[in-house]
């Protein structure tokens, strides 16, 4: 499609981006007293249907339902939007491999509305056909597969699938023509391979173990990283200065809470100027990012009220909101 | 057949004005209407705000028409006695008409394109309508720039 073509359905973004929580909205969430009051508030705003029951998975769950039909309905060609359901799309994978494995039965580990279905990724692996998945999928699949099977290494099973996740994307990014889908590939990519860094040097993870498990991106050289986290998580931060992430480097040194905040804010900034486009699929896929980042904002207010966390707290692990 | 030139040539720039800034026009006002059903699908209240700014690439259209008019009532075809013209007042009506056709088919499409996105002020901020009417506006300047020449053009060529 030519950029010209999504100007009708960049309008009604606009129109929609009305409905988005600024800022101030969520300042008001965190500061109802308690989780039941938060779920009524989310209901004053409309979230949910009205046959939604007032607690937070049914509503968050509706709610990402609402934002997939909408774009679903403004774009027939879906395929700029694929990247988006990477992550889902390989959970369900890793899902389905550990499920088929360990003979269990659990319909409530895949997340639903991905590209390929849960149902189609469980049977390809039920019947060790990956060649039925789609090509960046069926060696991953096939290869954490076997190594679950023969292994029992569950950790390794997920570094395998998650590495293929981080290289589709990367890829994807790579092919994409919006500048907005290629930022988001290589931030969240290079991002990825940070939280690896720094949980393998928690964790006292091998070289070669971190070498497996992180993409190659343009912005982070993968193997100065990994090699950084031998060094300890100052090493980290020293390489990570050098680099566009150098803020990330002074949030990892404040607390990992603020590190993940920085690394949401992070996609947030990039799509920011989607904001003033009026053309092209870029202002879609914004929407689509900035909802995702609106959703996790209220689940993690929600639980965070749930538990009893103070509002400062609440606050700390807050994102950034588009608009 | 070649006595006849200079009046194929005044009507080719007749219809190069018309057609042109026809052209652009419905480009313009096609591109703006997509984004202005967008506003109204989510918010139907702002019909009558993003319907002007729709219609603001359409007046190249109008210019073009007008030159073409004033071209065809100027060589008589549009009284039915057309004046004999030879091949260079031909060329010189046909150059008379260029401006309008040619600015015309730009100026309206990237009209339409700024109106789509002073649509996207009015979705989000429908008070600021006054503004966000003054950007496509301003391209609307050089539109009339070359209505005015041309309608002076040829309406100075003897014919």
């Amino acid at each position: 499609m030519s950029d010209l073509e999504y100007t009708y359905a960049v309008a009604r973004i606009r129109s929609k981006e009305l409905s988005l929580f600024s800022s101030a909205t969520i300042e008001q969430l965190i500061a109802r007293k308690t989780y039941e009051s938060c779920l009524q508030f989310l209901q004053e705003k409309g979230w949910g249907d009205s046959d939604t029951p007032l607690e937070a998975e049914p509503i968050l769950i509706r709610e990402r339902e609402k934002t997939w039909e909408d774009i679903r309905e403004l774009v027939s060609d879906m395929s700029a939007f694929g990247i988006l359901d990477y992550p889902n799309a390989f959970h369900n994978l890793k899902a389905a491999i550990k499920e088929v494995c360990t003979e269990g039965n659990s319909t409530n580990i895949f997340y639903k509305d991905t590209n390929p279905s849960a149902e189609f990724i469980l049977e390809a692996v039920r019947d060790r056909d990956f060649s039925r998945l789609p090509a960046y999928m069926s060696e991953a699949a096939a290869e954490a597969f076997e190594t679950l099977l023969h292994t029992r290494d569950g950790q390794l099973c997920d570094v395998i699938v998650d590495r293929a996740a981080l290289d589709a994307i990367y890829r994807a990014g790579k092919a994409a023509k919006d500048e907005v889908i290629r930022k988001y590939a290589e931030s969240t990519v290079a991002v990825a391979d940070i939280k690896i860094a720094v949980r393998a040097q928690k964790t006292a993870k091998s070289l070669e173990f971190m070498k497996r498990a992180m993409a190659e991106c343009d912005t982070l050289n993968a193997e100065a990283l990994a090699h950084a986290a031998l060094g300890g998580m100052e090493a980290i931060r020293d390489y990570l200065t050098g680099t566009d992430y150098a803020e990330g480097a002074a949030a990892l040194a404040e607390s990992p809470s603020a590190f993940e905040r920085w690394c949401d804010n992070r996609i947030i900034e990039s799509i920011r100027p989607q904001k003033y486009n009026s053309f092209s699929v870029g202002p879609i896929v914004a929407y689509a990012l900035a909802r995702e980042n609106e959703i996790k904002t209220v689940r993690i207010i929600l639980s965070g009220k749930l538990n009893g966390l103070s509002d400062d707290s609440i606050r700390e692990r807050v994102r950034e909101m588009y608009v | 057949m070649w006595s006849q030139l200079g009046g194929v040539y005044a009507l080719l720039g007749a219809a190069v004005a018309a057609l042109l800034a026809g052209i652009g026009s419905a480009i313009g006002v096609a591109i703006a209407g997509q984004a202005a059903a967008g506003v109204v699908t989510e918010d139907p209240a702002k019909f009558s705000k993003v319907l002007i700014l729709q219609l603001l690439p359409g007046t190249q259209g109008i210019y073009g028409l007008l030159v073409a008019f004033v071209t065809l009532s100027k060589t008589g075809l549009l009284g039915g006695s057309m004046a004999a013209l030879d091949v260079s007042t031909g060329l010189m009506i046909l150059a008379a008409c260029l401006p309008i056709g040619i600015v015309g088919l730009i100026s309206a499409i990237n009209q339409g394109k700024t109106s789509v996105a002073s649509i996207g002020i009015v979705a989000k901020k429908p008070e600021q309508f006054g503004k966000a009417m003054l950007f496509p506006a301003m391209v609307e300047t050089y539109a009339i720039l070359a209505l005015l020449i041309s309608i002076l053009a040829v309406n100075s060529i003897p014919v």
